[in-house]
């Protein structure tokens, strides 16, 4: 009996299956390129394009009407602190709640019924498109004019950015949470810790750059967000100057680009350029930064 | 002295302190975890509440009119409704051949792993440019620079109806290029994340009964991921319907209904985001209408995928 296969075993290129593999590992070559590009390119023409018209007058003045003068549109000042103002009336909000809620999905009903139905809701509330969360906070703060009669308001908008910060975060703490050895709790509570302590003195240390990872990346999103924004804050061309202003309309560096992106006026156009300019590179540093803080942390993925 | 009475170690008992600190502690973080539920359940019962009026003067017929007409008071979505599914599905079509070919392309040990890493982070980090960001470039880089040969289309293919109208700036086109953009990380990540969870000793069992590398791929890597890649397509098409800024920049923001995709439309979200500050009366209420129907629509298409999920992963 002949066992030996008529066929060579040496490596053939012009086989079909060969050619094929070839053309298929080109093509997927192909589509990665074509994925990378447009960041590349926006990332380049922001760069260029936005960073050309960085001055400290634009980044100090106020924007100026549109169409007033056509030589100068002003800076974008006080849509930096109106961005910077809302971020952090987002945080204020939902780091508490978020980190609260998925301590409760990790640590007391890790697959209780309840848990189960809030890590669905979390996931159902992620996909809820953020020009709802805008709507929403339209009907019930904005209309209702419930904040001291005033309508749009920069609180109004930091509320729902803060809607749309909220499941990340929850996600994000309830991964990290369980991610934690067991052992460490039960060392925990064989020194006689209570359950308080054990939170907060072992699990959320431990787990702490991971849940900071996932606050960055929320609050980069957030901050780059505007569906919401253009019916919550609105825009304001003024720099807020005392607390009350905290209850009228805000701009914010989104809302400028947005809306100075369809004026007519050259100023203008530039104005939203040099605002991408400075939105890009924030969030670009916070992603950056969140990548960096999740390599610190004590316990990753691939670890346990 | 008597070792027995002063013992070194001694059960502990609970001060009542501790105790009410654990207690409060555990509701606190009960009553924050519920918020999740009480905001979802509060915006679908505020949308649905403020979009009664409209519900009850209308009923489905605000589902088949193309009639905007805050002058007469007569109001449907079609034409939005039409442009929310057209460029979202139109730009997942697009979308999952350039999102899984990147995502195999990274994951099968086709190139260095360095070159894999950079890419993996470039497209993560095109997630984190702003939507409006994207806007911006597709209106002024974009756009003119695509202009060119979208009128050769229409010059040659202008007899088709998608082709019929002369692309004159914003149109669905452009609008659906731009949805390509930000709807590629989410599915090249959700693939990559899911491919790379394919454990080893199914491609070494497969390579060794002498499967060429794309073999394996299409029979035995892209099945036992199809959970999660199909997850993360839908994920995405929710993302495309819901996605507003960028939209609203580039789709041109007309309610005319037209078959051409070179035409100006509208989507349901970027009908509220140009509508809705000015709006007042029943207008706001046929928009809250409108919002309703998106957010049913993300709603199944999310619920989907994470059924879809669960009911698909093969299990190892």
């Amino acid at each position: 009996m002949n066992y030996t296969s008529q066929k060579s075993l040496i490596y053939n290129p012009t086989l079909t299956r060969n050619i094929g593999n070839k053309a298929l590992t080109f093509i997927s070559a192909i589509f990665a390129i074509i994925s990378v590009l447009p960041l590349i390119l926006v990332i380049s023409y922001v760069l260029i394009k936005g960073g050309s018209y960085i001055n400290l007058d634009t980044l100090i003045l106020e924007p100026e009407p549109p169409g007033d003068d056509l030589l100068s549109a002003g800076g974008i000042g006080p849509a930096i602190t109106g961005t910077f103002i809302m971020s952090v009336i987002a945080s204020i909000i939902s780091i508490p709640v978020g980190v609260g809620g998925g301590i409760y999905l990790a640590e007391y009903s890790k697959s209780g019924k309840f848990a189960k139905f809030i890590r669905f809701g979390s996931n159902v509330l992620a996909g809820v498109p953020s020009i709802i969360a805008g709507v929403f906070i339209y009907a019930i703060i904005v209309s209702t004019k419930i904040l001291f009669g005033s309508m749009f308001s920069g609180i109004a908008g930091g509320i729902s950015l803060s809607i749309l910060m909220l499941p990340t975060i929850i996600k994000t703490t309830d991964e990290a949470l369980k991610l934690v050895p067991n052992d460490m709790r039960r060392a925990a509570f064989g020194v006689g810790a209570s359950k308080f302590t054990m939170i907060t003195n072992i699990t959320l240390p431990a787990a702490f750059s991971s849940i900071s990872t996932g606050v960055l990346l929320a609050l980069a999103r957030a901050a780059g967000e505007t569906a919401p924004l253009i019916f919550t804050a609105l825009f304001s061309r003024y720099y807020i100057t005392s607390f009350d202003d905290l209850f009228y309309e805000m701009g914010s560096l989104s809302v400028l680009i947005y809306n100075f992106a369809l004026e007519p006026y050259e100023a203008q156009n530039q104005l939203a350029w040099a605002a991408s300019f400075i939105l890009v590179v924030v969030l670009l540093s916070l992603n950056v930064l969140s990548r960096w803080i999740g390599t610190l942390g004590t316990f990753s993925k691939k670890r346990v | 002295m008597d070792k027995a009475s002063t013992p070194k170690f001694s059960l502990r008992t609970r001060p009542t302190s501790e105790k009410l600190v654990d207690f409060g502690f555990k509701n606190i973080v009960v009553a924050m975890a519920s918020m999740v539920a009480v905001v979802l359940f509060s915006i679908f019962a505020v949308v649905y509440y403020e979009s009664t009026e409209s519900i009850s003067r209308y009923g489905l017929r605000f589902l088949f009119s193309s009639a905007w007409n805050p002058v007469t008071d007569e109001y449907g979505a079609f034409t939005a409704i039409y442009g929310t599914l057209l460029t979202s599905i139109a730009s997942l079509l697009i979308a999952i051949p350039l999102g899984v070919g990147t995502a195999i392309f990274i994951t099968e040990n086709i190139i260095p792993e360095y070159i894999r890493n950079v890419i993996g982070i470039m497209v993560e980090l095109l997630a984190a440019i702003p939507s409006v960001v994207l806007g911006l470039w597709a209106v002024f880089i974009m756009e003119p620079f695509i202009r060119p040969f979208l009128n050769i289309i229409y010059e040659v293919f202008g007899f088709i109806p998608f082709f019929s109208t002369q692309p004159l700036g914003a149109g669905m086109l452009p609008a659906i290029l731009i949805l390509v953009v930000m709807i590629l990380p989410i599915i090249t990540s959700i693939s990559k994340d899911s491919l790379n969870q394919v454990p080893s000793k199914l491609r070494q069992a497969a390579y060794g009964i002498g499967a060429s590398r794309w073999t394996t791929i299409f029979k035995v890597i892209i099945p036992a991921a199809i959970s999660g890649i199909t997850g993360g397509v839908l994920l995405a098409l929710g993302r495309a319907m819901g996605e507003t800024m960028a939209v609203t920049m580039i789709i041109g923001n007309s309610n005319n209904f037209s078959w051409s995709i070179f035409a100006p439309s509208y989507t349901i979200s970027s009908m509220l985001a140009n509508q809705f500050g000015e709006a007042d009366g029943s207008q706001v209420s046929s928009l809250m209408y409108a919002a309703l129907i998106l957010m049913i629509l993300t709603l199944l298409v999310n619920v989907f995928a994470q059924w879809i999920v669960k009911k698909l992963s093969l299990k190892y």
